[in-house]
This record gives C-alpha cells, structure tokens and sequence, in this order.
C-alpha cells in the first residue's frame, strides 16, 4: 500500500486538487495497479522483452513534405485570450 | 594553484533544418508572424495522432554516424512529463531508454595539434518547445506571457557527451568542432544566436587524483560559444571557493550572467525533475533498414577531423592552417579546389592568410569573391616560376579581387612582373654607388643592413623587384666594388 504522501506527490505532478476522500480512492486504486505490476514482477520473465506497444507496427514515417497550416484566427479561435497574435498566458519566471 | 579538477558534460540541442516539424506536416520556419505555422497536431488538440518525420531520422542517424554512435536497430520514443505553456501537450516527445544512436565518441584537434577525445552517451531524437515571451507590463497593469506555436515541434537531436570534459577551453574547442561537423552534414544551421544550436553544461570539480564525481551543477542557456567557456570558469571558480571554505555544492540549475561575470541560482522548481518518462502509445518504434544505415554512412561528406588528418599528413599543412581551413565545408571546397591545382601549402598560405584579410576589408568570404580557387594556383604558380615577387602578388590578388582576371593577366595590365636580371642588377649597382656607407657596413658583415637595400630597391621598382634577389644582387654588388 503507498502512502498518503505519495499520493499528494503524484497528484501534485499531474496538477490535480485532490478532497481526502479522493485521496483514499487514489491511494486504494494506485495501490492496486502497482500491486499487479508486482505480480507480474514475481514471475519468471527471462527473456521476455519488455512490452512497450501493443499492436506490432513499425516505421510510421512521413515524408517531409509541408502541408498547409491553420490560418491564424483559426488556430487562435479556442485561446481564452489572445495578445499580440499569440496565446496569452498567465506569467512565467 | 587549486588541487581541484574539473569535470564537464555538455548536452547539445540541435534543431534539424527539415522542411517540416518532427511530428506534422507545418513548415518550419524562422521570423515568420506568429502563430502561422500550426495545426492540431502541434497545437496539441485532444484526437490527433503524431507521424514522425522520415527525414528527421535520416538527419538523426546521420549525426550518429558521424559521431560514431551504434545505431539502435529498434529505438522508441517516450513522453516527458512536465507542465509549460511552451509545451501545449504537457509532455514533450522525446526518446528515453532507447535512443536512436547510443554511444560513440568524438575526437577534436587542440590548436596545439593533439586530439581532445570526447566520449558521446547518446544522442536521441525529440521536439522542440514553442516560444515564450514575457510581456511584463506592456499591456497597462498586465503580468502575463504569450506563446507564439512556430517552433513548437521543431525537430531536435539532443547529443549527451560523457563527463570527459577537463576544462572550459576543451568544452569550447569541443563544441565549435562538433559544430562544424554538424554543418558539414548539412543537418542544421547551427546558429547559436538564432537558437538553432543550444548548449548545457554539467559541471563538478573533485580533488586531483580522486576518481568520484563532485556534485555538479547545470549551467543553462548559453547562446555563444565564448560565453559558455567564460561560464565554466566562472562555474568552477564559485565551486572551489565554496570548497576550500569547507562548503558543499548543491545540485542545482545556474545562470551565467556575462554582463557582470556572475553565476546565479535559478531555483529549481520543486519536483521539476520528475518528468514520469513513459512510452508514447501514439508513435511506432522507429526500426531503421540496415541497408538504408549503410548507405547514409557511405554517403556521408568527409568530415572535418579526416580532412585535419589529410590535410596535415598528406599535404603538408600545420594543425592550425587545418583547423582554419576547415572552418566551413565552402572553404574546405574553396581550399581543396586550389590545392588540386598547385602546391597545397603555398594554397592555404594565400588563403589563410592574404586573401582572407584583403576579403574580410570588403565583408566577403573566397567563395563568393571574384577569385576562384583556379585564381589561387595561377598566382601560387607564377610565384613558385618567380615571375612575380611576393610583395607584386599581393597586389595581383588585390587586382583580382577588383576585376576578376586572371592572375596573368592582372600582373600583365598593371606592369607587376618580376623585372629582368640586368634591369635589376642596374638599379641595385646604383643603390650602392649611391649609399657607399651602407655597402661598407655590409662588407663589415651587418647584414641588416641588407633591409635598408631591399626596402630602396622596393621604393625604386613599385614592389615589382623580388627581395629575395635583390639581396642577392647587393651582396654581388659590394663584393665587386
């Protein structure tokens, strides 16, 4: 079982506002998951390469021809606010 | 003075000049108005798929074929982590566990001619962040920033090199190599005003003989080469003064300030080190044809350290004409076609040397001048038959700046032959009849006085008279009367 902190410390990392309610059900479910990946852990995986994709294709590749972008007030059109033709943003240091 | 060593790492970002970005199909760009260069791939809208530019990794295994790196047969990517408004997916691809090239090792030539061998951990494939500016209070009472997307998914390489580094003149030497070799591939422009190249240092310092690494810190952001240098010492004297004072060094992110010489602390951002790498469930591994590997690493250009080699082995050159000569993969060319021609050290003396200076007064490089590398052999030629003296062929090259014409045909116009013998040798006898206490302190044997002759025989004849014969013509002269 991870602890609390734990669960403060992820949750902070993905900018999520947890209740201490929702903090238990993390706690409890993310408990679960890495118990699972501790059984698979026990076994005897000698040789078995890791799985990182599920679905064997390789070599998606693009050849590096450009396509037309948005126009402008297209791609501006979902900001909550726009300066200077750019998407405006809270202050960063 | 310091029993201490410094030990530096440096991580290099490239940007990769692809017409298009790593994972759509916008063009890159560079100055354009803002926000012009996007879609809802690199604008991160929610259902759009990344399809991984084909060129970018010929680009990337290039640059580990040159660097020597063994090339992943199977390399994936990952996401980092991380919130910025730069990053609109709050991760950025990038490539963790399976780099496209792993290790290989990059040898560098010190002016003084020996080899800096530089071991490269990895280099891997990812893309770049937009651009963030800060407005501060340009808007009445406004603290905020905007993010402009055209650069934004920029393909990068990203080279790690091992901590090998010992001071900040090898990291320098290092890096404007590495540069080069980057431009002579063609893979980027390299700029590091313009932010095409960015360079981090890792640096520690230990006690000499001790085989542990200090703590090391990272010194972020510099955008020249000299500023980097002038940073890692400034690094590596804050860290011995707080050493010797019985301090410890803390791992942290600093700034080097060239305005005032200063390091400064950029407070890490708490937990901004956890970037929960993972793999990206979007993109396929890349697993590269080892046909197609082979036939990049036979169409690689020579590259600048085998030109060095060639260049001081088989042609005669010094380390430093070598290291001048390969500047650029233009005056590699420019030198080489001239070297083809005439004999190659007399070639890079002239362009090296005199040519470049004459250019550089009109702001011009060899290769766009009006004298071509031909124009170069021509005049090391007439020279090496003495047809014209040293001092006449420069003002042949200066005439062949002007006009374009070749070397034979600048010295004919202009009358800057080497004169014949007897015309010589009648100017000469006059020169001694007429200075007769000069010519007896030759006979004394000061032969420095052989420059107040040279220079009189110059004066007389327009730079036309070889020196070296008219001191020859002096010394028959004195001798005889």
């Amino acid at each position: 079982m991870i602890d609390e902190n734990t669960v403060r410390h992820v949750a902070r990392l993905a900018r999520l506002r947890l209740g201490s309610d929702e903090e238990k059900v993390m706690q409890q479910e993310l408990s679960g998951i890495l118990e699972h990946i501790d059984a698979i852990r026990a076994m005897d995986l000698d040789g078995v390469p890791p799985t990182t994709h599920v679905i064997a294709v390789e070599n998606v590749l693009r050849p590096d021809v450009p396509r037309p972008s948005l126009p402008r007030e297209e791609a501006l059109r979902e900001a909550d606010d726009v300066v200077d033709e750019s998407f405006g943003v809270p202050r960063m240091d | 003075m310091s029993a201490f060593e410094p030990v530096i790492g440096v991580e290099i970002h490239v940007q990769l000049s692809t017409q298009t970005k790593m994972f759509c199909g916008c063009e890159l760009s560079f100055g354009d108005p803002p926000n012009t260069h996007t879609c809802p791939v690199c604008l991160a809208h929610p259902g759009v798929l990344p399809v991984v530019n084909e060129e970018a990794v010929r680009r990337a295994l290039m640059i580990g074929l040159a660097l020597g790196c063994e090339i992943a047969p199977r390399s994936i990517f990952h996401r980092k982590n991380y919130f910025y408004p730069d990053l609109p997916k709050a991760y950025q691809v990038s490539q963790f566990d399976i780099p496209i090239c792993g290790r290989g090792e990059f040898v560098a030539l010190r002016e003084d001619g020996s080899e800096l061998r530089v071991g490269i951990t990895r280099a891997h494939l990812e893309e770049d962040a937009a651009k963030l500016t800060h407005l501060g209070g340009r808007r009445a009472g406004a603290e905020e920033s905007v993010v402009d997307f055209n650069r934004g998914g920029t393909p990068l390489v990203e080279i790690v090199t091992e901590p090998d580094l010992r001071s900040a003149a090898d990291a320098g030497t290092f890096l404007r190599q590495l540069r080069q070799t980057l431009l002579f591939l063609g893979v980027s422009d390299c700029s590091m005003e313009e932010g095409s190249m960015r360079a981090d240092a890792n640096v520690s310092i230990r006690p000499v003989g001790s085989h542990e690494f200090g703590t090391k810190t990272e010194l972020k952001n510099m955008n020249s080469f000299r500023f980097l240098e002038r940073g890692i010492e400034a690094e590596i004297a804050r860290q011995t003064e707080i050493l010797e004072a019985g301090g410890r060094v803390s791992q942290e992110t600093v700034h080097y300030e060239p305005e005032t010489g200063h390091i400064t602390s950029l407070r890490s951002k708490e937990e901004s080190h956890d970037y929960r790498y993972f793999p990206e469930p979007d993109l396929v591994p890349v697993v590269p044809d080892p046909a197609w590997v082979d036939e990049l690493s036979a169409g690689l250009p020579e590259l600048p350290l085998a030109l060095r080699r060639r260049m001081v082995g088989d042609m005669g050159l010094s380390a430093e004409d070598a290291l001048v000569l390969t500047e650029s993969p233009e005056l590699v060319a420019y030198f080489m076609e001239a070297a083809a021609l005439a004999d190659p050290k007399a070639c890079a003396n002239w362009i090296r040397g005199e040519l470049r200076a004459q250019l550089r007064e009109a702001g011009t490089e060899p290769w766009e001048s009006k004298v071509t590398p031909a124009h170069v052999a021509g005049l090391v030629d007439l020279l090496e038959a003495g047809t014209v003296s040293v001092p006449a062929a420069k003002e042949v090259l200066a005439g062949m700046i002007e006009t374009g014409d070749q070397p034979a045909e600048v010295v004919e116009a202009r009358g800057l032959g080497a004169m014949d013998a007897s015309e010589l040798a009648a100017i000469v006898a006059d020169l001694v009849a007429a200075n007769p206490d000069q010519a007896q302190q030759l006979r004394d044997g000061k032969d420095k006085v052989l420059g107040f002759f040279v220079g009189q025989a110059m004066k007389r004849t327009g730079g036309r008279a070889d020196p070296q014969s008219v001191q020859a013509l002096v010394r028959e002269a004195v001798a005889d009367t």
